[in-house]
């Protein structure tokens, strides 16, 4: 028995900012909801099920706070359903609600993922000291630092490959009407020159603290192709998971990551992705995980995976495999969000709705996600044919 | 749809434990597996419902991978509801014809701070939730809205406490049992009008895991599976002066879906903290009490493990299935404050 | 009247609710072990890695209890990797800029987080050993902080090949 088949028919998203006082977290999830809702022709009235995915709830202080959105997202009477599984959980949310579809369960379902993270103070909230042990935390930076120097030893990569990145998603951003930063200006040289926030990473290679919803709406079939607009079709969904920490873990390529994009590209029936997928959005919050991430996504061979970077293969223009046309999670980062924008964004791609950053000629496009300590991961392919 | 059922389950819970959570998990998985012969590496796909407000935590529930023996890496997801919605989840899962076999898990630690307090940070953050309310306060004023439209009497919600304290002897994870009068507990003093001691849960720190499988799967684990025949939840918006705390409309509309009305139910476990919610809930279920056996494990009432208890209701319904006693039962589970969100789960065994 | 009330965009409402913490009790001995000034990590019944300190309680890979296989472990250690943090935040207790440092210490099977003081950032290396510098006994409790931090321990440094496996 087969899954039912079905696509992205609709993408919307908030114009992501530091903060966005003039609307609460309802009028927030809401905003993104209704342009989700008009991109795919719909309204409330059509979807039969709602799946929200937020990051910790303390970010901003609201406990399970889907219960109190039901009604600001006119859900009543309909199925809730919240997802968590760390910063992966807007990737997540889209696949759970990708599977209330697949499954034959419903017919149109709307996935919704949010951060407001100026109504909370994240950097605490991810950094809440935890009894007898040593308070050296300090927020995500300080976490993954570590793991990027790593990186750089074993790789032996120039020290500038973090600034590329960054340089270049920055600029991709300015294409991005609904990127948080807009800074044109950046060269490689004043990106050297950007000061170090968690050694060996630096301010500029560092993503931004976000307000930002993003919403999807995805339908079967037979629903999708009733429908005049595209649509992007989804060929595969991955999910892995690992434990935080254990002897012996490779936190730079954890083994997770790698085991969730060789279920993805076979589930896809690709067997090259460096060429056969166009485009790939892929949660990079540190601008070293781009290189770090295509090497355990595949698409390079390990140690390898800065070369791309500095042969200019993830250019939004001239490069054969963009990666992160939007800006990325370097130039927006709602958290609970970030996820769902990179799936959303690479179904933008294969549905040409992309705009000053669509990649010519873009059909098949990833997104993905991580969360944790590097150690959940969620993935996707979308593609402009049916599968 | 594929044929799904519950093939075993496992319970933990105590008033209060210096135990970690991970502490608590291990032998609760294990004896879910054990009870269906599973080993770990023969579950497809993993699922985890908890709550990081009740840890006081940021990514409280990352930490329970470590319970899973996660290596190789695993397929797991987590909700940040309880336990029933992570086997929605294996359901749907399930259903995509991605995996056969799921094994999810709800736990929750009620001891570590004051949980009625906690729960109320449920409410909507601008207006509700600043007044600084609890549980019990809002369960007393949908207790006192049934109690004044005549729905229910403060004897019918003795009963129920006198009725789960009886049957909870029978469970060896309940946190309070023993035969009581109905006269007795209405003689005793309100703690928070008009809600008297017996009304409120006994709070627990545990865990419940269940295994499901689908089709073939199923009947090679368990001789007498319980079948899902259906399962469907449902919510209303959440402001407790917008909406129709006495009809439960969700769970109407849950039950609806599930085709409830139809035959006989032989047993059905309501996932009601508090008395008057059991009674609320068999009402929008359309349960008659004369003709179904209501929480013979005691119910939420006599172990209240937050995030466990709603799946806790599936797990003891599904068992009274798979023992053999009944053929058609109802797991019902719930979250949010007075009654929002309901989830009802038929199943049967052939 | 002023339009004072139609500017009112954000509220603040402070909420604070205490928890009780758990270690477990997998994690007595090695809370009494810092009480005493010793290093006490465990070993995984089933895999046979040590465990320091015993998160949670249990192996993350066989997902399986702890025993009582105490394993003394340190007191000196390999620096594995290192951030220098420079960035000030809610609730910090270590004053910026300072190096937050992954350490293997002897006979563990997995680094732990701690600060890395008496040298200068620019000076840390990966592979660097190090040493406890343990605070004055009469401060001591059932915490890490017992170690006010790790220093040089003069050791000739690790090559990267023996410990590129912890990264």
């Amino acid at each position: 028995m087969g899954a039912v088949r079905c696509a992205v028919v609709g993408v919307g998203q908030t114009h992501h900012t530091s903060c966005r006082a003039d609307v609460s977290i309802a009028g927030l999830v809401r905003e993104a909801a209704d342009r989700a809702l008009a991109d795919a022709g719909m309204t409330m009235d059509d979807i039969d099920a709602v799946v929200i995915g937020k990051a910790p709830d303390m970010l901003e202080g609201v406990m399970m706070p889907e219960l109190w959105l039901a009604e600001a997202l006119a859900a009543a009477g309909k199925p809730v359903f919240r997802v968590h599984t760390a910063g992966s959980v807007g990737g997540s949310t889209a696949i759970v609600a990708a599977q209330h579809v697949m499954s034959g369960v419903h017919k149109r379902v709307l996935a919704v993922a949010f951060e407001k993270q100026s109504d909370g103070n994240a950097m605490w909230a991810l950094s809440v000291p935890v009894p007898f042990s040593m308070p050296v935390h300090a927020g995500a930076g300080g976490y993954f630092a570590p793991h990027v120097r790593a990186y750089i030893r074993r790789s032996e990569a120039p020290g500038y490959i973090g600034a590329m990145v960054a340089v270049k998603d920055r600029t991709n951003a300015c294409a991005n009407p609904y990127a948080h930063l807009h800074e044109p200006d950046w060269t490689l040289e004043a990106a050297m020159e950007s000061p170090m926030l968690w050694d060996p990473i630096r301010f500029v290679e560092t993503c931004p603290s976000s307000d930002g919803a993003a919403a999807l709406v995805i339908a079967a079939e037979d629903v999708a192709d009733a429908l005049p607009g595209p649509k992007a079709w989804i060929r595969a969904t991955s999910m892995r998971s690992e434990p935080t920490m254990f002897a012996g873990r490779n936190q730079v390529s954890p083994q997770a990551g790698k085991d969730c994009s060789a279920e993805l590209w076979r589930k896809a029936g690709i067997t090259d992705p460096l060429r056969e997928v166009d485009v790939a959005e892929i949660y990079v919050p540190f601008s070293w995980f781009e290189p770090m991430w295509l090497e355990n996504l595949g698409f390079a061979e390990r140690n390898e995976g800065w070369r791309l970077v500095e042969d200019g293969v993830t250019d939004l223009r001239g490069g054969s495999l963009p990666i992160n046309p939007s800006g990325g999670v370097l130039s927006s980062n709602p958290i609970g969000a970030s996820g769902m924008i990179r799936f959303g964004e690479a179904a933008m791609q294969v549905m040409g709705n992309a705009g000053d950053h669509q990649v010519d000629g873009a059909r098949t496009a990833v997104g993905h996600a991580y969360g944790g300590g590097s150690q959940f991961f969620a993935m996707w392919v979308v593609g402009a044919e049916k599968p | 749809m594929r044929d799904v059922a519950v093939v075993a389950s496992a319970h933990s819970a105590v008033s209060a434990t210096t135990d970690t959570p991970i502490e608590l998990l291990i032998p609760v998985i294990n004896e879910a597996l054990a009870n269906a012969g599973l080993e770990r590496r023969e579950v497809d796909f993993w699922c985890h419902g908890s709550c990081d407000y009740l840890v006081g935590q940021p990514f409280s529930f990352v930490s329970a991978v470590d319970a899973l023996g996660a290596w190789p890496p695993i397929v797991e997801s987590h909700v940040e509801m309880d336990g029933a919605w992570a086997l929605y989840e294996a359901w749907i899962k399930i259903q995509t014809g991605e995996a056969d076999t799921a094994l999810v898990f709800g736990n929750g630690k009620s001891s570590v701070a004051d949980m009625f307090r906690v729960m109320a940070l449920q409410l909507d953050p601008y207006v509700e939730a600043p007044l600084g309310t609890d549980q019990i306060a809002l369960a007393g004023l949908q207790a006192r809205m049934a109690l004044d439209a005549g729905v229910i009497t403060e004897r019918d919600m003795a009963e129920v406490a006198a009725r789960s304290r009886r049957d909870a002897l029978a469970n060896p994870v309940a946190l309070v049992s023993g035969e009581v009068s109905v006269d007795d507990l209405l003689a005793a003093d309100k703690v928070r009008d008009p809600l008297r001691a017996h009304d409120i849960p006994a709070m627990g720190d545990g865990v419940t895991a269940v295994v499901i499988a689908a089709g073939d799967r199923a009947r090679s684990l368990a001789s007498r599976p319980a079948w899902i025949r259906a399962i469907d939840h449902r919510i209303d918006a959440q402001r407790i002066g917008g909406r129709d705390l006495i009809g439960v409309p969700s769970a109407v509309a849950a039950a609806e879906r599930c085709g409830v009305g139809g035959d006989r139910i032989d047993v059905a476990e309501i996932h009601a903290p508090f008395t008057h919610e059991e009674l609320l809930v068999g009402r929008a279920l359309g349960i008659d009490a004369a003709t179904t056996r209501i929480n013979p494990s005691g119910g939420a009432l006599v172990s209240n493990v937050l995030m466990a208890a709603g799946l806790a209701r599936i797990a003891r319904a599904a068992e009274t299935v798979l023992d053999g006693t009944a053929d058609r039962v109802i797991g019902h589970a719930t979250q949010g404050p007075c009654l929002q969100q309901n989830l009802v789960c038929v199943m049967e065994g052939a | 009247m002023s339009n004072e009330a139609e500017d009112v965009l954000r509220i603040r409402t402070p909420i604070g609710v205490d928890y009780a913490w758990s270690a477990g009790r997998r994690s007595s001995a090695y809370l009494n072990g810092l009480l005493e000034g010793r290093l006490i990590g465990k070993r995984c019944p089933s895999c046979t890695r040590v465990y320091f300190p015993p998160r949670n309680g249990n192996c993350p890979m066989c997902g399986v209890l702890l025993v009582d296989d105490d394993v003394e472990v340190g007191p000196n250690g390999t620096v594995t990797t290192f951030c220098v943090v420079n960035v000030p935040f809610l609730g910090q207790k270590i004053t910026p800029p300072y190096v937050a440092a992954t350490i293997l210490l002897d006979g563990a099977d997995i680094g732990m987080q701690h600060l890395l003081q008496e040298v200068d950032a620019a000076d840390v290396r990966m592979g660097m050993r190090v040493e406890p510098v343990w605070a004055p006994r009469e401060d001591w409790g059932p915490t890490m902080e017992n170690i006010t931090h790790f220093r040089p321990s003069g050791e000739p440094d690790v090559d990267f090949t023996d410990y590129a496996g912890q990264l």
